[in-house]
C-alpha cells in the first residue's frame, strides 16, 4: 500500500515537471525578451524606437526608428487579412453545406497540403513567379513589393481560416437550420441568417488566429517584399518587423545599440502577438458560453 | 372539412421501408395525436408533410399527398411556400441566436416583409397567440438564448406563427421540457385549435389523451389504427394498439 502511495507521487511529480516545461519556455522567452529589449528602447526613447520614420541602423550617424516596419507589418497583415476571410469563408461554406463527402475529402487533403507546404518554399516559388509577374502588370522596375508580400501572405493564412471555419460550421446543429427551412427560408438564406451567425464565435477565432500567422510570418515575406526599410507604400520595397530582425541579426555585433535595437522590435512584435492571443481567447470564451 | 390526405404513402431510407402505405385524411382545426413506440415512422411521417424529408439524402418517397386538394409532392409545388403554409415546432427547442423581436420576425422577413409597423405587430400576435407575449413584453431586445425552455419552445411556437401557416406540425414539442412548461404548452395547443389543424407526435399518451381529438397509432411503418381519441383509448379496435395504449409494450 505505502509503496503504491510512493509510487503514485512520483509519478505525479514527474507529470508535473514536464506539465509546466511550457510554462517555463514562455516565462523564459518573455523575461528574456523585456530584459534584452529595454536597453535600445531606453537609449533611443520609446516615441523615438516606435514612431520614428528612419532605420538607419549601420549609417554614420544611425537612425534606430520602426515605424516603416510596424506599419508594414500591419498593413500586410490586415490586407491579407481582408483578402483571405471572404474567400476562406466562402469555401468553407461551400465544404461544410455543399460539397458531398467525396469532393469534401479531397478539397480538404489539398488544403491540408497547402498549409503544410514550407513558408520558404512558398517564398521561393513568391520570388520566381510572382514577383516578375507583378513587375510587369504593374509596370515597376521590380516587382518585390508591399503588394507581393500580400499576395503571398495571403495564400498562407488561407488554410488556417477554412480549417478553422470548417470545423465551426460543421458544429452549428441541424436542428437551428431545420428550425429555418420549416420556416420557408431557402438554404442559402438559412446558412447566411442561421448558420454563420451560430458560428461566428468560431469564424472570429479563424480570423484571429490568420492575423497572428500572418504578422509573424517572416521567410516568406522576405523573399518577395524586397527587404528595404521605407516607409510602406503597396508598390515599393518594405521591411517587416520579423524580417527587420533575421536581415540584420547576422552581422550585428554582440552589445552594439544595432543588435539591442533587433532585440526590442521582437519584444515589440511579442507585445503585438499577445494582444492578438488575447483577443482570441476572448472569442473562444465567448463561444464556450453559448 | 379535409384538409390532408395521403394515399398509399411510402418512404424509404435507402432500401429499408420506412413507412409501408399509409392511407389517412386529416381534418381541418382538429389535433391529430400520432402516437407509436419509437422508430414506428410517426416522425417519418409528420416530416413528409412540410417535405423536411426532402433535406435527408437517402429519402424516397413514393404514393400521395394531398394538401388542400394538391399533391405536394408535384414537381410545380413551391416548397417554400407548402412550408409557409404547413408549418412546425421540434422536439427541442431551437431558437435562432437573435433577439426574441427577431426570431418571431424571421418568417414574415423571409416572405419580404420589411415595414416596421407590420412586424411590431405580426410580433406582437405571434406572441400573444403563443400565451408568451406578457413574458417577454419588455425585453423583445434581448437575446432568445436567455429564456427557459419552456419559454423558448412557446418562442418556436410563435415563429411558426408569425408566417401564418394553416397547419401546425409539432414534433413531441413538449419531451425536453418540464411537466409545468408541458401543461402550459398542451392549454396552448387547446386554444390554438381554433385557427389552425394541429397534428401532433408524442410519446406521452395521456397527452394523446388530453388534447387531442384523433388518434392515429403507428407501428413499425404501418398506420395500425386511427379514430376518436376517446374511442381508441376506451375501445381499442386492434389487439396491438390496446397492448401499446395499456403498456404492454413501448
Amino acid at each position: 500500500m505505502k509503496k503504491n502511495k510512493i509510487v503514485e507521487n512520483i509519478a505525479y511529480i514527474v507529470f508535473l515537471i514536464f506539465g509546466m516545461l511550457t510554462i517555463a519556455c514562455v516565462l523564459l522567452i518573455t523575461v528574456y525578451l523585456i530584459v534584452s529589449g529595454i536597453p535600445a528602447i531606453k537609449e533611443i526613447g520609446l516615441i523615438n524606437f516606435l514612431f520614428g520614420k528612419k532605420w538607419a541602423s549601420t549609417a554614420q550617424e544611425p537612425s534606430f526608428g520602426i515605424l516603416p516596419f510596424i506599419l508594414t507589418s500591419v498593413y500586410g497583415t490586415a490586407a491579407a487579412t481582408v483578402l483571405a476571410v471572404p474567400v476562406g469563408l466562402l469555401s468553407s461554406i461551400y465544404i461544410s453545406r455543399y460539397a458531398n463527402k467525396k469532393v469534401r475529402s479531397v478539397i480538404e487533403s489539398f488544403i491540408n497540403m497547402l498549409a503544410s507546404i514550407p513558408s520558404v518554399v512558398v517564398g521561393l516559388i513568391g520570388m520566381v513567379v510572382l514577383v516578375p509577374t507583378v513587375a510587369k502588370v504593374f509596370r515597376l522596375s521590380d516587382g518585390a513589393t508591399l503588394a507581393s508580400a500580400i499576395v503571398v501572405l495571403t495564400i498562407m493564412i488561407l488554410p488556417n481560416v477554412i480549417k478553422v471555419s470548417v470545423t465551426s460550421l460543421d458544429a452549428v446543429k441541424k436542428e437551428y437550420e431545420d428550425g429555418s427551412i420549416a420556416l420557408g427560408a431557402t438554404k442559402e438564406e438559412t446558412i447566411i441568417k442561421v448558420t454563420i451567425p451560430k458560428a461566428k464565435s468560431g469564424i472570429a477565432s479563424a480570423i484571429v488566429l490568420a492575423i497572428g500567422r500572418a504578422i509573424g510570418e517572416a521567410m516568406a515575406v522576405v523573399m518577395v517584399s524586397g527587404n528595404v526599410a521605407n516607409m510602406p507604400t503597396l508598390f515599393d520595397s518594405v521591411r517587416f518587423l520579423t524580417t527587420a530582425i533575421s536581415s540584420e541579426m547576422s552581422y550585428a555585433s554582440v552589445g552594439s545599440l544595432q543588435r539591442n535595437a533587433l532585440f526590442s522590435i521582437a519584444l515589440v512584435l511579442y507585445v503585438f502577438i499577445m494582444l492578438i492571443n488575447a483577443f482570441l481567447n476572448i472569442f473562444l470564451k465567448k463561444g464556450q458560453e453559448n | 372539412m379535409e384538409i390532408i390526405k395521403t394515399e398509399d404513402l411510402r418512404l424509404y431510407y435507402g432500401d429499408f421501408l420506412a413507412l409501408k402505405g399509409i392511407n389517412i385524411s386529416i381534418n381541418d382545426k382538429e389535433i391529430t395525436a400520432l402516437i407509436g413506440p419509437s422508430g414506428c415512422g410517426k416522425s417519418t411521417f409528420l416530416k413528409i408533410l412540410n417535405r423536411m424529408n426532402d433535406l435527408v439524402d437517402s429519402v424516397k418517397i413514393t404514393g400521395d399527398v394531398y394538401y388542400n386538394g394538391k399533391n405536394i409532392y408535384d414537381k410545380k409545388v413551391d416548397v417554400c411556400q407548402l412550408r409557409r403554409e404547413v408549418g412546425m415546432v421540434f422536439q427541442k427547442p431551437n431558437p435562432f441566436e437573435m433577439s426574441i423581436y427577431d426570431n418571431v420576425a424571421y418568417g414574415p422577413r423571409t416572405c419580404g416583409i420589411k415595414n416596421r409597423l407590420k412586424l411590431d405587430e405580426i410580433v406582437e400576435q405571434s406572441l400573444k397567440k403563443a400565451a408568451l407575449f406578457d413574458e417577454v413584453k419588455d425585453s423583445l431586445r434581448k437575446s432568445a438564448m436567455a429564456l427557459s425552455g419552456g419559454q423558448q419552445q412557446r418562442l418556436c411556437i410563435a415563429r411558426a406563427l408569425a408566417i401564418q401557416p394553416k397547419v401546425l406540425l409539432m414534433d413531441e414539442p413538449t419531451s425536453a421540457l418540464d411537466p409545468i412548461s408541458t401543461s402550459k404548452i398542451e392549454e396552448l395547443t387547446l386554444q390554438l385549435k381554433k385557427d389552425y389543424t394541429i397534428i401532433i407526435v408524442t410519446h406521452n399518451m395521456q397527452q394523446a389523451l388530453r388534447i387531442s381529438d384523433k388518434t392515429a397509432f403507428f407501428l413499425l411503418g404501418d398506420l395500425i389504427e386511427y379514430s376518436d381519441t376517446e374511442r381508441m383509448f376506451t375501445k381499442p379496435q386492434d389487439k396491438r394498439t390496446e397492448d401499446y395504449i395499456t403498456g404492454r409494450f413501448g
